[in-house]
């Protein structure tokens, strides 16, 4: 099992630190898989997490410069590293000016993964600042765990307001309650609602426009036959709802979510590099 | 009016309802006496007070004149009610607290009496909220009797000569002593913290005194935990006036310029902590 990798360029060096931030506020242990084309930061659905799961993909060719991996075996070239994204994302917070980075699975006393940050220096060597990130690998029989979660056959499917607006809102709607319900239409309308002994919101969103998904057999989802104005509403903990959008520093291309009623809400959130998936359950 | 959603009008009779073009002008003015969660509004026909107290020795008051309302009616003389000051803050800035210039939150309010909710409409950039908060019967308020009449001391200041002073309070004193005379040190803040004594002094020619009117040698000791709060008022304002009656009671008036360029009032009125009445040197 052999990883290294290298970052050289600044820009994708932010972008990349800015994507493990956000991942670090939606997890305190996640799974990071790699792969030869993509890395994967991966939240499984335990109790322990609430319940709320989360598929996180980029392509490393958009990151790093430099990327190989021989996986566990031949057939498996992959390998899945349990680890504590907090601890990453310090680590690159000292290279917000770095010449580059360089990344390393190394197994001295235990598995890690050594960050090499090195830094400008007036002198003609180089200071490199190292981290050791603990990590847990995971063996090949416990992969079937970590699989892509498949889209749930959701009751109404819509893109997300304004997230700058959204996330005021809901912020605001945190210090007053610990659920929201969160309910939307086929007619392109977002109600998010909290209510408590004492005071209720509501904030209504329209024009919002409802995404269409292409089914199985090729053909789109139709709205045929479907009540365009009867809302599918799911309460959910308002503090994941709040970490998912407060982690959102950049404007996504396409955010959207999925609500099935009464059982759970999958925000999908994509940027030009890489993808998210966040579900969020209702509330027991 | 800017919303589409629109609040029942027709056939309801509300005992207080109030239309804002930009709810900062509210928000803001609260926010300088929101020491307390709680706060007594009063609806009358000049407009809004909202009271918050503490200790049964500080009272807070902030004046929304109805002039600043684009609409403002009050059915019966007056209107009263309790609320919690913090949720009603978090509605009022439920689209963000920063002022973008060129976007404002605009708010209708609504109240039908005695047992209903205040109702809030908020809109911004088409999004529109609602909001139902609870009320409570009114207590009752501390009366300070400070009227004019009363004053021993005044002056008045512009609010840029206080606000490091206050900002740098020395929070390890258990009070601010304020000093008012006619002679030397005409006006002096003192505290004793754990580092020691000190005493900050403004010379009667100040540029920033625009009056001066002390008749009596007063020295007031008055809570510091107490009269902290007033610093989000004094921030606000361009001009603070400071009186004092016989009883060493205080009484902090600020002018605060809303964005619109429009004049509202807050007062802080405080008890002494102790009465001295020989000026401490």
């Amino acid at each position: 099992m052999r990883f290294r990798a290298k970052i050289v360029d600044l820009a994708c060096l932010n972008h990349f630190s800015r994507i493990i931030n956000t991942i670090a506020r939606l997890a305190k242990t996640c799974i990071l898989r790699l792969t030869v084309c993509k890395l994967y930061f991966i939240l499984s659905d335990k109790v322990a997490n609430g319940g709320a799961s989360m598929w996180c993909e980029l392509s490393q060719g958009n990151f790093f410069d430099e990327f190989q991996l021989e996986g566990v075996a031949a057939e498996h070239n992959e390998i899945y590293l349990e680890l504590v994204p907090e601890n990453l994302s310090r680590a690159l917070k000292t290279a917000q000016n770095a010449k580059a980075v360089k990344i390393k699975l190394t197994n001295k006393h235990c598995p890690c993964l050594r960050v090499a940050v090195e830094l400008p220096s007036l002198s003609s060597s180089s200071r490199i600042v190292t981290h050791d990130i603990p990590v847990g690998v995971i063996p090949r029989r416990m992969w079937n765990d970590f699989r892509e979660p498949s889209v749930p056959d959701f009751d109404v499917s819509i893109y997300l307001p304004v997230l700058k607006t959204m996330k005021s809102v809901v912020e605001r709607m945190k210090n007053l309650s610990s659920v929201i319900v969160i309910e939307a239409n086929l007619s392109g309308e977002m109600n998010l609602k909290i209510e408590t002994d004492l005071v209720s919101v509501t904030t209504h969103f329209k024009d919002l426009g409802n995404p269409l998904w292409a089914s199985e057999d090729g053909c789109q989802s139709s709205t045929q036959g479907r009540d365009l104005e009867s809302m599918a509403e799911a309460c959910i903990d308002i503090k994941k709802l709040q970490q998912l959008l407060a982690g959102q520093q950049v404007n996504p291309t396409k955010a959207l979510c999925n609500i099935v009623r009464k059982r759970i809400v999958h925000f999908v959130l994509l940027h030009e590099e890489v993808s998210l998936q966040y579900f969020i359950p209702v509330i027991a | 009016m800017p919303f589409s959603a629109q609040p029942p009008a027709s056939g309801e009779r509300y005992a207080l309802s109030a239309s804002l073009d930009n709810a900062r002008h509210l928000s803001s003015l609260l926010r300088a006496v929101h020491f307390q969660d709680h706060a007594t509004c009063l609806a009358t026909a000049s407009g809004l007070r909202v009271t918050v107290e503490d200790a049964k020795c500080i009272q807070a008051n902030a004046f929304i004149q109805a002039e600043i309302f684009q609409e403002f009616s009050v059915q019966e003389e007056s209107v009263m009610f309790r609320i919690s000051l913090s949720v009603l803050l978090d509605c009022l800035t439920i689209f963000g607290t920063s002022s973008v210039p060129g976007t404002s939150t605009a708010l209708r309010m609504c109240y039908r009496g005695y047992g209903y909710p205040l109702t809030l409409f908020l809109e911004e950039g088409g999004v529109v909220t609602v909001c139902k908060i609870n009320t409570q019967e009114p207590e009752e308020l501390l009366d300070f009797d400070f009227c004019s009449t009363k004053v021993v001391n005044k002056i008045i200041l512009q609010s840029e000569g206080l606000r490091e002073a206050f900002a740098e309070l020395d929070m390890t004193s258990e009070v601010l002593q304020i000093t008012m005379s006619p002679d030397k040190p005409y006006f002096r803040l003192s505290t004793f913290g754990n580092a020691g004594s000190a005493h900050l002094d403004y010379p009667r020619d100040s540029d920033l005194i625009e009056a001066f009117h002390c008749n009596q040698t007063q020295t007031n000791r008055y809570k510091i935990s107490l009269l902290k709060p007033s610093t989000k008022a004094l921030a606000l304002s361009c001009k603070v006036s400071i009186r004092t009656d016989a009883q060493g009671f205080l009484s902090l008036q600020y002018m605060i310029r809303n964005e619109d360029g429009q004049i509202c009032f807050v007062e802080y009125y405080c008890c002494p902590d102790e009465n001295i009445t020989e000026a401490e040197r």
